[in-house]
This record gives C-alpha cells, sequence and structure tokens, in this order.
C-alpha cells in the first residue's frame, strides 16, 4: 500500500507575536514545527502502513527550509520526502497550493492513500486536502477518526461529526484527512533520526511539474487578503431588569437610541 | 556552554529530551505518588532506542558508547530522577556482560536488553554487606552441571521488574573477595522469588526489592568471566556506570535549577519579580556554575570511557561524587527559591530534594569514593 502524505511546516504557534503596526506574524526567532494535525496523519500512515507493506511518502509545499519537516517525517518512520518549493509558487492561497501539490502528486504517479492533517493551525482554513482531491479527481473523506478497514481497492473509515459519527466506504485511490482522536503520535527512535539525517530530499520546482503559469502562486490564488486585523474586544452586554412591561420598554428604548 | 558533541550525540540528546518533556514531566507526581514502576514510559524508551546505547551493534544495540548513556540519562533525570533510574539501573545490569560476556551469553542476552523489552538488575547490596561488599553472604555451590544459589540481595534496583539480573555470590569463602563470583539468573528460575518492595524518600518510580535465593539452580554457563572474579566484574561494571549515576544527579541538579530560575522570574514580591533580587540571583550563579562544573567532570570521564582508557576508576568515582553533591545542593537552593511553596507537594521541587539524595548513596557511598580517589592519588604519587 502507497501512502502519500501532505504536510505543512508551521511556527510554533504557542509562541506566536503579532507586530501590532502591519498586523502580520514575526518570524523571527520562532521554532517550525510540523503542522499538529499533520502529525496524526503521519502516524496514521506508519500504522497503515505495518499492517500493510508499501511506501510513504511525505510531500510539502514551502520554502527551502521546510526540508527539516520533511526529515522530521521521515525520523517518524517515512520512507521519502518531497519538497515543492520554487518561488514562483510564493503567495499560493489554499487553491493554488491544491493545484500545486495535486501537480506533484501525479508526478510520483502511483498512490493508494492521501493522508493530510484536517487543517493547518496556522491558516485554519481546511481548504487544501479537500483541494487536492478536487484537484486529481479522486474521492475524499474529511475528518476521519478512525480507519476501520482496509481491502486492496476500498476502504472503511469513521468520520467525526459535531454530534455523533459517520460511516463511509470509499474506492481506492482516495484522500482522507484525520481529526487528533485517530491516534496518538510516536516520538522518533534514534535510527529513524539517523536515517532522516542521511535522507536525500527531492527538490521539485515549476519546471519540474511543468504547471499552468496562471494557476500558481499569487497570480494563480483567487484569494485576496484585503485588510488584516485584530478584531476589536466586545464591550460586555447591558442587564434589563425589572418587570416585564417595564423591561420591554425599556428595551424599546434602546432601540429607538440605537436607531437614531 | 557548547559541549562540542557529535551530531549523533545531539540527537540523543535532543530525543532524550523530547521524551522527558512531553512523556515523562507530565507523569512524574503521578508515579512518585503511586510507587508503579513506569512501563509505559520504558517503553517509549526502548522504542527510541535508546536501552541499546552503550551495547555492541553485532548484539542489537547501537555501539555509540558511554556518553551518549549519560546524555540520555541526564536528559530523562531532568524531568524525573525516579523514571530514569530504571533506564539507567537497567544498563548497570547490563554492563557486566558486555564487559565479560562470552559471545553464547551475548548473544543470548544482549539483543532482548539492548531493544528495552527487557531490562536488567545488578545485585551485589545484602543486609550486612553495603559498602563492605566482602561482607557477602549470598552462596553457589557448584554442583554437576548446575550453580545451587543461596541466600538474600535487598536493595535491588529494577528487582522484580527486571527480566535478567547479574548476582554476585560466593563460590570459596575461604578466599575472601577473591572466592566471589557474578552470575546471569533469569527471573522465573525456580528458588528465585522476591520479597519486600522497598517505600523510599525519592526515585519512588522506581522499584527497590529483595531478592531472594533459595536453592536456586542455575546452568554453569551462566557464570560470568571465571569462579573468583565476582569483584573484579563488580569494580569494572562500577566504573563504567558511575558517571550515568554521575549524569542522573547532573539532570536532577539541572532539572531543579530550570525549574528555580522559572519560578524566580515569577513569583512577585514587594512589587517585583523575585530574579530581580542580588540574593536570588548570587544563588542562582551559583547552582549555574556548580552544574556546569559537574557537567565537565562526568563528560571527560564518559569521554575516557569511550576513547579506551582502561583505568577510569579514579575519574568515575570523582564524577559520580562531585555531581551527587551538586545535585543535592542545588536541589536545596532550588527548593529554597521557592520558599513555603516549595515544601508542599503541590509544586514539583520538593520532589527533586528527594530524588538527587539518593545519588550521593548508592553505587558506592560518597565517603566510598573519596576512598577510592585517595587511593588511586597516593598509588599515582609512589610510582
Amino acid at each position: 500500500m502507497d501512502i502519500i502524505v501532505c504536510i505543512k511546516q508551521i511556527p510554533e504557534t504557542t509562541e506566536v507575536r503579532i507586530n501590532p503596526e502591519t498586523n502580520t506574524l514575526i518570524r523571527e526567532g520562532v521554532k517550525s514545527i510540523i503542522n499538529p494535525f499533520d502529525m496524526y496523519a503521519i502516524e496514521e500512515a506508519i500504522r497503515l502502513k505495518e499492517k500493510f507493506p508499501g511506501k510513504i511518502t511525505v510531500l510539502t509545499m514551502g520554502p527551502p527550509q521546510a526540508e527539516a519537516a520533511l526529515r522530521e517525517a521521515i525520523s517518524l518512520g517515512a520512507d521519502e520526502g518531497i519538497l515543492v518549493c520554487d518561488r514562483v509558487f510564493a503567495g499560493s492561497d489554499t487553491w493554488a497550493t491544491s493545484y500545486t501539490l495535486s501537480g506533484a502528486i501525479r508526478k510520483i504517479g502511483k498512490f493508494d492513500i492521501i493522508i493530510c492533517g484536517k487543517q493547518a493551525s496556522d491558516g485554519d482554513t481546511a481548504q487544501v486536502g479537500p483541494g487536492i482531491s478536487a484537484h486529481l479527481d479522486i474521492p475524499q473523506v474529511t475528518y476521519v477518526k478512525k480507519v476501520e478497514e482496509v481491502k486492496v481497492d476500498s476502504m472503511r473509515v469513521e468520520r467525526m461529526m459535531e454530534e455523533g459519527f459517520e460511516i463511509i466506504a470509499t474506492p481506492l485511490p482516495a484522500l482522507i484527512t484525520v481529526v487528533k482522536e485517530i491516534n496518538e503520535p510516536r516520538l522518533p527512535s534514534l535510527k529513524g533520526m539517523m536515517k532522516s539525517k542521511q535522507a536525500k530530499i527531492t527538490v521539485w520546482g515549476q519546471k519540474d511539474l511543468g504547471l499552468d503559469a496562471q494557476s500558481i502562486g499569487l497570480c494563480g490564488s483567487p484569494t485576496q487578503v484585503v485588510k488584516i486585523f485584530t478584531p476589536p474586544q466586545r464591550v460586555g452586554g447591558q442587564i434589563l431588569k425589572g418587570e416585564v412591561a417595564e423591561i420591554a420598554a425599556q428595551f424599546a428604548g434602546l432601540l429607538k437610541d440605537e436607531v437614531h | 556552554m557548547d559541549y562540542l558533541l557529535s551530531d549523533e550525540q545531539k540527537m540523543v540528546k535532543e530525543l532524550s529530551h523530547k521524551i522527558a518533556e512531553e512523556k515523562i514531566r507530565p507523569v512524574a507526581a503521578k508515579y512518585d505518588q503511586t510507587e508503579e514502576y513506569p512501563w509505559d514510559i520504558i517503553k517509549v524508551i526502548a522504542d527510541a532506542g535508546l536501552f541499546g546505547l552503550f551495547i555492541p551493534e553485532e548484539y542489537g544495540g547501537m555501539s555509540v558508547g558511554v556518553l551518549n548513556l549519560c546524555l540520555a540519562t541526564e536528559e530523562l533525570s531532568r524531568a524525573c530522577g525516579g523514571i530514569a533510574v530504571c533506564y539507567a539501573a537497567s544498563a548497570l545490569g547490563t554492563f557486566p556482560i558486555v564487559l565479560f560476556g562470552n559471545d553464547e551469553q551475548k548473544k543470548k542476552y544482549l539483543p532482548g536488553l539492548a531493544s528495552g523489552k527487557k531490562v536488567a538488575a545488578f545485585a551485589i547490596t545484602e543486609p550486612e554487606a553495603g559498602s563492605d561488599a566482602s561482607a557477602i553472604k549470598t552462596t553457589a555451590k557448584k554442583e554437576g552441571d548446575y550453580y545451587i544459589l543461596n541466600g538474600l540481595k535487598h536493595f535491588i534496583t529494577n528487582g522484580g521488574d527486571a527480566e535478567t539480573y547479574v548476582v554476585i555470590a560466593m563460590t570459596d569463602k575461604s578466599k575472601g573477595a577473591r572466592g566471589a563470583s557474578a552470575f546471569i539468573v533469569e527471573k522465573g528460575t525456580p528458588g528465585f522469588t522476591f520479597g519486600k518492595k522497598e517505600d523510599k524518600f525519592g526515585i519512588r518510580a522506581s522499584s527497590t526489592r529483595e531478592l531472594i535465593f533459595t536453592d536456586c539452580k542455575i546452568p554453569k554457563e551462566n557464570l560470568l568471566a571465571r569462579e573468583g572474579m565476582g569483584f573484579i566484574v563488580t569494580m569494572k561494571t562500577f566504573d563504567m556506570s558511575r558517571p550515568g549515576v554521575a549524569a542522573q544527579a547532573l539532570g536532577i541538579a539541572q532539572g531543579a535549577l530550570e525549574l528555580a530560575v522559572k519560578y524566580a522570574k515569577e513569583r512577585q514580591q514587594f512589587g517585583k519579580s523575585i530574579s530581580s533580587f542580588q540574593g536570588i540571583q548570587w544563588m542562582i550563579a551559583d547552582m549555574a556554575t556548580e552544574v556546569e562544573a559537574a557537567r565537565g567532570l562526568v563528560y571527560a570521564t564518559a569521554r575516557m570511557v569511550d576513547a579506551g582508557i582502561k583505568d577510569v576508576s579514579k575519574e568515575s568515582a570523582m564524577s559520580k561524587m562531585f555531581a551527587s553533591d551538586v545535585a543535592m545542593k542545588v536541589a536545596v537552593d532550588a527548593l529554597q527559591i521557592f520558599g513555603g511553596y516549595g515544601y508542599m507537594k503541590d509544586y514539583p521541587i520538593e520532589k527533586y530534594v528527594r530524588d538527587a539524595k539518593i545519588t550521593q548513596i548508592y553505587e558506592g557511598t560518597n565517603q566510598i569514593q573519596r576512598n577510592i580517589i585517595a587511593l588511586h592519588i597516593i598509588k599515582e604519587m609512589a610510582k
């Protein structure tokens, strides 16, 4: 069983500080980590590989330093890391990112399952996983909390909903995004760390992927960030007291004032 | 400070640090309270591959030496001296087999110990044979293809939980210290049972039990080295393992120091954080300097062992004695910085005082270490 895990390197969010003037993240001196939800994706891939031998390829798009995230994934048990890295991919939104990653997955070729974390904890969009499946035209199951059964050409999973869960069967190849309830990620082993240090990371740019130039990077991104701001703090509400009729009259008065 | 560690050593340190912070620190107080053996953490350490650091590669280990063992023990001890000693005591029980085992013994026992699937223990201490190891009464009498063990060992770390024991017993009482021999004894051997589990002041996550041998019949193939080599096995084992105890003490000291500095920065008195007071600052400066000095000595000794230098008894004793004295002092000072809160079990610091104390006592009291050091120096001067 060949598995592709898509991961993202993000700043450690417990240490994030915002520049109050520009409203952007202060990246200097902040440690980069693998998006925590992606750790569950990596772990699930390793557990599946332990049952169904095959290859785990970890894929990420990012700057050259994102290579460290791939090496960490290899130290945990992944076999190979591919970094999609090119200046022309900079500024990609979730649409362009999922388009670019799907291009890389086409180049990888053979796979049975793609696993993503449910969302990245910096952007919190939860769109890249589903986007990839749409670009590849394969089924997707989001918010998976348990892989119940895997067969050669299909799998059955439990999907976590706000109230209860759904059991979904899907043909393979398919893409799933996973929630943290699915497993408890392991720590690396010393042997794994040594292996990851020596592992060769494949780097693919636009030249290797040959993607539609209009669909990548900033110009391929329909999302436009118009303004970033810190929402004003909510001021406390007002509690009206007294008899119902009194309160109603007071309330009507307040509404009137509000309109004027 | 830069310790000029290799990439591999940095990896061991980083991995052990991760285990300590993510897995051990959250459960340290629980195990201290319940005194359960921390099997779940042992499994994490085993899966990480840290049990085999000093064991030769051909027997399933990593062959990366004693400094790496010290780095791992130090980092684990930063979070819990009790859990770390379960790990370090297994190394103590494994060293005799690494140092003196024949190929068959190594093949039989080391892979399981290197993978951490089994833990080991070393048993020399008896109720009346502590510092005076020559007073041991446990006997091993040869009968045909077997040795028959009789006697009682006590204060054995990992006792009851370990699978593999190296036991020192007298094969010839008339020869005194030269009449002792070392044996590998497996848990479950008929005639080998466990006595009471000790209720300890510190390192409570680790188990300390009596081992009872009643006509315990073990195959003669389980003799390590030769008859009469028991004390040589013990001394050489301690030379290897004392840097590990020193590293445990070092880790406890480092952990206590970090907690104290963090607390001093947070704690407000007289309108400012107590870390702004010179009295606290000087304590922190002294503690940190002593910890660095201990670290220098421990790492230097471990590097000597890894370089293959034969006689490291003096340096091993020095690092164990110094690092454990530093651990005790730093832990007590760290508690002082916590003030009244530090005395309460709601805060983690009192445990460091309790855990530190044992490092001055076991694997040779610090008084015995001073004897070893002085004897070596006097011998060197006489040359």
